[in-house]
């Protein structure tokens, strides 16, 4: 419940901040309306901290009105005019993921959508699965911020009360559902790797110290089970063309105020040959043995004719065959891809936890002991410098 | 300006292993560190104070050895240290983590900017600093390479898909950081430490900071381990070796075995 102590001073710096307009002044003090969610955005700004939220003791609290599996719907920056945004694929990922959890529950699956404008993303959401769409529409919405997203979001949770909410492990995602789950009271489980049902309840596992171990994680006493979910990991489903999700639209009353953190300047490179190591899903890497940076320089090539990008070494990154805005391991990016297909690294331990993960490892490397035939699938004892360029050669004459 | 820095001691978990038997995580020998993470936004925090002369304090929450990475933080020019050591917040998750470190921080009182790693290698959540700054009121910029302070205004180089965004807050506000190479973490000398001593250190408990007990643990953590064991084992690489020709053959044929190309 939500209470306004009598410190309250009736400055009315809560009022235009609540998004579902639930605070009326009443001799000179701040009360709240039946619309009001608990989503906290007037905790937030009040001086004098006069607003106080308690929630329910968790084992007391029934969850048989919890409801449904939410996927957080990503969209993404294309750098085309016409078309200036996308659904990240990781939301498809998570669709597919949702669907198998949501048909054994016997719930629905609903993405949860916030936007400026839509550009009938509902046809995709339904063709990968969801069942529902809850879209709120509204100018504010124009760029992911963390305050306005998470406070809609704490909105549409505490109004309709899904059993769980997935998110994909992005930068962005893993801004947001920490903000929810916090303001919420509610179990939050990170980089999800495996999801299942188990006695009802949402079995999550990931790994934990560096990929090293593995942990199931359960929220049994709160509602929604919230995880954020790696890129690349899940697998979408196949679209059925023609199956379409049910639009529910939501409102919100946003304010301007509610945006504490602005943007001054954004940089994204949209070229083919931005480094996007982190959600890339072919990486051609090289390390220490590709001996000069001009020979590094026909990986580019390689991973372009591959559609991937280019990965190093941290010995890569130090020899300056490449920036470090590429490097793979601990020191600089932990990468999953479908396929890892490495030359001359020999496989130091720092390496080997950023690119572990890898679906498919590719290793080619001098020295048949080189560590990382250990993580390998497929190893070639081998030359770099007499494999890459033929290699280069025979893909380019598509045999 | 007074800025807080959240630093963690945690295994240095390139170390840690399991017993594939008993399930039960290996620690034994294995160096205790200053998470990496929170070292850059220790490094972050310095080279503010070296600039405009901001007070910097230290908050960490762990067990008494803990104490250790707020002294090796003090002796590379943190003022202040403060540990949250206490067995009411034994097997605290991230939320209960951040609600005791919310508490601290209330009870320090004027804090302009908080920084803290991005995340902690033990755990790789990524979710106590958002937590922390959600407990407090507080605005938050996550992944941050690069922080400085103009004035009244922080601004913060955040890393984003594809490149990066420079963004605006008005403190109080909490950053999390990335390693970066804006940034080269120091370590301190034996003479430093030393000095450090003298520097004001305190452990505060959960009754100290008023932290309510049905919030900290295990009791008052949502999120539960039901089980940890090993990761599943990679069956050993399938090896070839043959001339650079040979090789390419091999290659190619692996990438239309897994349908990375065309048959």
């Amino acid at each position: 419940m939500i209470e306004v102590s009598k410190k309250c001073i009736g400055c009315t710096k809560c009022v235009p901040v609540c998004p579902f307009a639930a605070i009326n002044m009443i001799d000179k003090k701040a009360v709240m309306n039946e619309a009001c969610t608990l989503c906290g955005a007037c905790v937030q700004v009040c001086p004098v901290q006069a607003i106080t939220i308690t929630r329910e003791e968790a084992s007391a609290r029934d969850f048989s009105g919890f409801k449904g599996v939410w996927v957080y719907v990503e969209l993404t920056e294309t750098g085309d005019k016409a078309h200036p945004k996308k659904i990240k694929p990781v939301t498809f990922e998570l669709l597919g993921a949702g669907r198998k959890l949501a048909d054994e529950l016997g719930e629905d699956l609903c993405a949860v959508l916030l936007t400026d404008k839509n550009h009938n993303y509902e046809k995709d959401l339904g063709a990968y699965g969801a069942d529902k769409v809850y879209m709120v529409e509204h100018d504010e919405l124009f760029e992911y911020n963390t305050d306005v997203f998470s406070t809609v979001i704490v909105g549409l949770v505490n109004r309709h009360k899904p059993s769980s909410m997935l998110y994909g492990a992005t930068i962005q995602g893993r801004d947001l559902a920490p903000r929810v789950a916090s303001t919420l009271y509610v179990g939050l489980t990170a980089d999800c790797t495996a999801l299942a049902i188990k006695d009802g309840l949402l079995l999550q596992s990931r790994p934990a110290f560096g990929g090293n171990i593995m942990a199931d994680i359960l929220a049994p006493n709160s509602r929604p089970q919230m995880s954020t979910v790696r890129p690349n990991v899940m697998k979408m489903n196949e679209p059925v063309l023609g199956r379409t999700a049910v639009v529910v639209r939501e409102s919100a009353k946003l304010d301007k105020s509610l945006r504490r953190v602005k943007v001054l300047e954004r940089k994204i490179v949209h070229d083919a040959g931005a480094v996007k190591i982190e959600g890339a899903s072919i990486i051609v890497s090289g390390g220490r043995g590709m001996k000069t940076k001009e020979k590094f320089k026909q990986l580019e090539e390689l991973s372009k004719l591959l559609g991937g990008v280019v990965g190093a070494s941290r010995a890569a990154v130090d020899l300056g065959f490449k920036d470090k805005a590429h490097q793979v391991g601990q020191s600089g990016t932990t990468v999953s891809p479908k396929l890892y297909l490495s030359f001359g690294i020999s496989g130091a331990v720092q390496h080997i936890v950023g690119m572990k993960a890898s679906d498919v490892i590719v290793a080619v490397n001098k020295d048949p002991n080189a560590p990382i035939f250990n993580v390998a699938k497929y190893g070639i004892v081998g030359d770099a410098h007499e494999i890459v360029p033929r290699l280069i050669e025979a893909l380019k004459n598509g045999k | 300006m007074n800025i807080v820095v959240l630093v963690k001691q945690v295994p240095d978990s390139t170390e840690v292993k399991i017993n594939p038997e008993t399930g039960h995580l290996i620690r034994a020998g294995v160096p205790s560190i200053i998470n990496p993470y929170d070292h850059f936004a220790l490094q972050a925090a310095l080279e503010l104070k070296a600039k405009h002369d901001f007070k910097v304090t230290l908050v960490s929450m762990g067990p008494p050895q803990a104490k250790s990475v707020v002294q090796m933080g003090m002796a590379l020019g943190a003022d202040e240290g403060i540990l949250l050591s206490d067995m009411a917040f034994a097997g605290s998750d991230t939320w209960s983590t951040s609600y005791a470190l919310a508490k601290a921080i209330r009870k320090i009182g004027k804090v302009d900017l908080i920084l803290a790693g991005m995340q902690a290698i033990d755990g790789d959540t990524a979710q106590t600093g958002p937590g922390v700054a959600q407990q407090l009121g507080m605005p938050q910029v996550t992944f941050c390479e690069k922080v400085e302070v103009d004035g009244r205004r922080v601004i913060a180089r955040k890393q984003i898909d594809g490149g990066y965004e420079v963004l605006e807050a008005r403190p109080p506000v909490l950053l999390t950081m990335i390693m970066t190479k804006d940034y080269t973490p120091r370590y301190p000398s034996f003479l430093a430490v030393n000095a450090s001593l003298k520097k004001p250190f305190h452990v505060w408990g959960a009754a100290d900071v008023g932290a309510e007990e049905q919030y900290l643990g295990l009791k008052g953590s949502p999120t539960q381990v039901s089980k940890i064991y090993p990761p599943p084992q990679r069956e050993k690489a399938a090896m070839f070796s043959g001339s650079g020709q040979e090789s390419v053959a091999r290659i190619l044929q692996i990438m239309r075995q897994e349908h990375f190309i065309e048959e």
